[in-house]
Parts: structure tokens; sequence; C-alpha cells
């Protein structure tokens, strides 16, 4: 049950997607993202799914751990669904007292919708075919210009990749918690929403204890073996770029040119 | 008759690339009173073979009967199933939670239903038979000894009076003492109060000492199952499973291989002594003075 959480949790697999450099990849998830929001009609739309299809179909990564990280969303989409369709003004297809949908609104909506949808698959899509590690390596890189302007990036990037190292542990803690306080009787699923929430107490209390536990742990680690930060630290596995990262890059240029193309010629 | 696995196979996160076989066709038939070992390497199912027990984790396929009815019927009350099989997790100090030692000891009974008094007598019970001195009874938990915690958590699973006890590695990161003062203590509730138990070791020295039956998995599947003393005689199978049988065992072997007349099934010192002794009087004689 708590292992239905998509984003942040890797897939393994050796596809072209797995393979690919980090940074091209975070890059490539921005590319997409701005493209979800460019297109405004049918043919945008349509070389936007194309896009995220072909990806999907070369991560080998099946179809229903994208759907997976849908599953959240899902109040979201209806709430964002609902407000594009009702309020959207222009001429009125449908009129009930102050309830109108109109043409414009409905096209809103569902746009609005699919463009939801598609972000999350998107980003999926980079989480589920890069490790932790590489992602936020990646990102230490790519973000490596910011330095410049005093951000401590590579001790942000550090969190991140400590706090994405924990998701899988914590969710593993939780398990195992439950079931210990199962064992003993104790009661999850039924009740009203206020029961419920009590019943988390014996759930929530172990574990705040035990990330605490393991938080100071992992400091004293760290620093047992002279961690102080990323000035002059070298890596074990330094990023390079080889030529499928290129063509990478290419076909992102060219994808990002030609929906800036469509969406001003159409 | 009390539990009994029957083809009992359990596959982890089936159909995706990450799928692992955790049990496979386990048949089992643990007796009322009975005190049983489970012992096997990292990773040979034993931890998912006790979950079962109690209903936490559902059989990818067979079934389960307690007390001759399948646990998964319809009508049959998995509450009422973990009230009476008491399963303690390996370290289980990390399910602590209460302001007081009491008051966690307290939460099990709670849940079956018992009124506070009835609970908080229950938890007195169980906090005297894991022997916590009565001054730490308003303490908050985490305040304890890691030894102490241990036997709080115990507690609060023996609170629940259950019928079979279920301990994974009760006796992990414990010194000599507090190892041996809690397997003492199982040995008395399993003696005096009947209680079948059922202890998951990896360490042979623990289990050849107290329990009846011996249970050895490997790889999710059963490799041996009978009495420490029929276990132990296959000290080479048992090591190239990763497991030592005890160390008493190795030494009447290579007694043995020097020539004097030892039993080699023995599992014990107390046994070792005493036939030791009996080798030894009988070379005596045969020697002429």
């Amino acid at each position: 049950m708590l292992r239905d959480m998509t984003l942040g949790q890797y897939y393994p697999g050796k596809s072209l997607l797995h393979r690919l450099d980090p940074r091209v990849k975070l890059r490539g998830a921005l590319v997409f993202i701005i493209s979800v929001f460019l297109f405004d009609s049918v043919i945008g739309f349509s070389v936007v799914t194309a896009f995220l299809l072909t990806g999907i179909i070369l991560s080998g990564v099946p179809f229903r751990y994208m759907i997976k990280g849908i599953r959240p969303i899902i109040v979201i989409l209806v709430f964002t669904g609902i407000l594009n369709l009702f309020w959207t003004p222009g001429e009125p297809l449908w009129q009930y007292a102050f309830l109108k949908i109109t043409r414009q609104g409905l096209i809103n909506s569902g746009y609005m919708v699919v463009r939801l949808i598609y972000l999350v698959i998107g980003t999926s899509l980079m989480t589920l075919t890069t490790t932790p590690t590489r992602l936020t390596d990646g990102m230490e890189t790519n973000l490596a210009w910011l330095n410049h302007f005093k951000v401590p990036v590579h001790e942000i990037a550090m969190m991140m990749s400590i706090a994405l190292r924990f998701v899988p542990i914590l969710l593993e803690e939780t398990d195992k918690i439950m079931k210990a306080q199962m064992a003993r009787g104790a009661d999850f699923e039924t009740g009203n929403f206020f029961k419920k929430a009590k019943n988390m107490i014996p759930l929530l209390v172990p574990l705040f204890v035990s990330a605490w536990r393991r938080a100071s742990e992992l400091a004293m680690a760290m620093e047992a073996r002279c961690y102080r930060g990323g000035a002059g630290r070298t890596k074990m596995k330094p990023l390079n770029y080889n030529r499928t990262d290129v063509c990478a890059f290419l076909v992102l240029f060219l994808y990002l040119a030609g929906l800036i193309a469509i969406r001003i010629i159409v | 008759m009390s539990l009994i696995l029957n083809h009992v196979s359990y596959v982890y996160e089936p159909n995706t690339p990450m799928e692992r076989v955790a049990l496979k066709d386990i048949n089992l038939t643990i007796e009322d009173g009975e005190f049983i070992g489970i012992i096997g390497h990292t990773g040979s199912g034993k931890s998912t073979l006790i979950q079962q027990m109690n209903g936490l984790i559902k059989p990818t396929a067979g079934e389960i009967y307690f007390q001759g009815r399948d646990i998964y019927d319809g009508d049959f009350s998995l509450r009422e199933l973990r009230s009476k099989v008491g399963l303690v997790f390996q370290y289980p100090e990390y399910q602590l939670f209460e302001t007081t030692v009491f008051e966690d000891v307290c939460f099990g009974p709670k849940n079956l239903g018992l009124s506070e008094k009835e609970a908080g007598l229950r938890a007195f019970e169980a906090l005297e038979h894991v022997k916590i001195p009565k001054e730490v009874f308003y303490q908050s938990p985490f305040e304890l000894s890691g030894g102490q915690k241990r036997r709080v958590a115990i507690a609060g699973v023996l609170a629940m009076r259950p019928q079979i006890l279920i301990l994974d590695e009760p006796t992990a990161g414990l010194d000599p003492r507090g190892r041996d003062e809690l397997l003492d203590e199982l040995h008395r509730l399993n003696e005096t109060k009947g209680m079948t138990i059922v202890l998951v070791s990896h360490s042979m020295e623990d289990v050849a000492n107290y329990v009846h039956r011996l249970v050895v998995l490997e790889e999710g599947a059963i490799r041996f199952d009978g009495t420490p003393k029929e276990v132990f005689v296959h000290c080479e199978e048992l090591e190239s499973l990763g497991l030592r049988a005890p160390q008493v065992s190795y030494l009447m072997r290579d007694l043995k291989q020097k020539g004097f007349a030892v039993e080699e099934d023995v599992t014990t010192i107390e046994e070792a002594k005493t036939s030791i002794l009996r080798a030894l009087s009988w070379q005596n004689r045969m020697k002429p003075c």
C-alpha cells in the first residue's frame, strides 16, 4: 500500500533513457515542462504526445508505473477540470442557472487536465530512469553557476540526495512499525477521520524517533569520514557527455524549436 | 493441533523486475506447547515465514490454519488471531511510543477491548515476567537502556496473553547476560504456562540449549526439521548454508576422530561433560595399570 509512490522511485533497467547522462534528462524534463504549456493547437498537442510516447517506449518502464503517479493528484485534476469548465468566459453551449459551459471552457479544461497528467508522467519518466545519486549529481553540475551567487549548490544537492535516499528507508520503516503495532492489535483502517488520526500516534512517534536517530547517526558517520562540504571534492564517477547525449540534445532542441514554430504559425 | 502451514509460498513484488521468491512450498505444523527454533542465514525467509503465522502478510499460495480454521476465511478475525499468536519483531524497542513504560505495555490489551483495570493488571503481570523493576514503570520508555527497552517491548506482546509467542531474533544486540536471562524467561513461560514459543535466530548456541525442535530454512525452503540432536549431526551441510552447529558439536566430532568413545549427537555443554567423563573412565579402566 505504501509502495504506490512513483515520484522519486527508480525502476532498474538498461534502456536508452537509463543510459543517458542525467544532465541531459534534467534539461529534457525542463524542455518538456515548457513544451507542455506551449501548445495550444491540436498539432502542437500531437507533437507533445508523440514525444512523450516515444520517451515511454524508449524507457522500457511498464506503463502502469507512470499511471501510478497520477493517482495522488486526481483531486487536483478534478478541481482544475471543473474550474476551467465552468468559469471560462465565452459563448455558452449549455446553461443552467448560474452554471454555464462554453466552448472555450471545454477546450481549456481538457487541455489543462492533459497538461497536468503529462507533467506528472514526464517528470516520473525522468526519476524512474535515473538513480537518485545520478540525478543529484546532474543537478549539482547543472546548477554550478549558482555558486557565483553564493548559493551552496553542493550542500543543497547533498541534502536532496540524502532525502531521496531516505524515502525508501522510511517507507520500509513505516511498514515495519505498522506491522509491529498491528501485531499488538492496532487498527489503522477503520473509524472516522479523528479516530484514524489518533490511531496514527503509535505509528508516527516511533517513526519520528527513528528518523532523528538515523539522521544523527548519518551525520556522525559523515563527520567520521571528514566530510566538510563540496570544496575540492572529486567524484568517483564523473559525468561525461558521449555521442548519444549530443544526439539527445539535438533532438530536444529540434523538438522545442518545432513547437515554438507551430505555436507562431498555427 | 494449533497452527498449520500448508504448501505456503510467498513472492515479493510479483511481476516486477524486483520480484523475489521468499518462501517456497512450506509445510509446517506447530503443536501446542512446543518450543521451536527457526534458523537460517540472512535472507533465508525467516522473517517472512513468521509474518505469515499471524496474518500480517498473506501467502501468494497455500493455506494457514489456526485451531482447525483457515485464517483467511471470511468470518475469521485477524485481529483476534494476532492476539493469540503474539509476534515480537526484530528490534521491538522501535515500536515503543507511549509516555510511560506502563502505558505502552497497556496498548495491546486495550486494543483487545479490555477495561482499563484489566489491561493494567495484565501489564503489571507482563512487566514482572520480563523482570522490569517497579521504579521504571512510570518512566518514559525512551529513557531506558537498550536491554530494558527490548524487554518492555516483549512485555507489550506478552500482556495480550498469546497462546503462541513468536520472537524474531530477540537476543540480537543484547549482552551475554541479557541474552541468557531472556532465553531463561522464555523457557520458563514454555514450561510453566505451556505457552508455545517460536524462536527465530541465526545463533545455534542460543537455540540449542532451549528448543525441542529445530527448523532450518534455506532460500525459503525447509532444509531440516527435527530435534537439535538430529539436526546438528549434519555439521557439514549446515556450514555450507553459512550456519554453524554449536561449538560442542565440533569438539565432540574432533574427539571422536581422535579415537575417544564419545557420543557425537551432543548439543549442550552439560551432555558433553557427561559423555566425555564416561569415555575417559571407560578408557582408564581398559588401561593396564
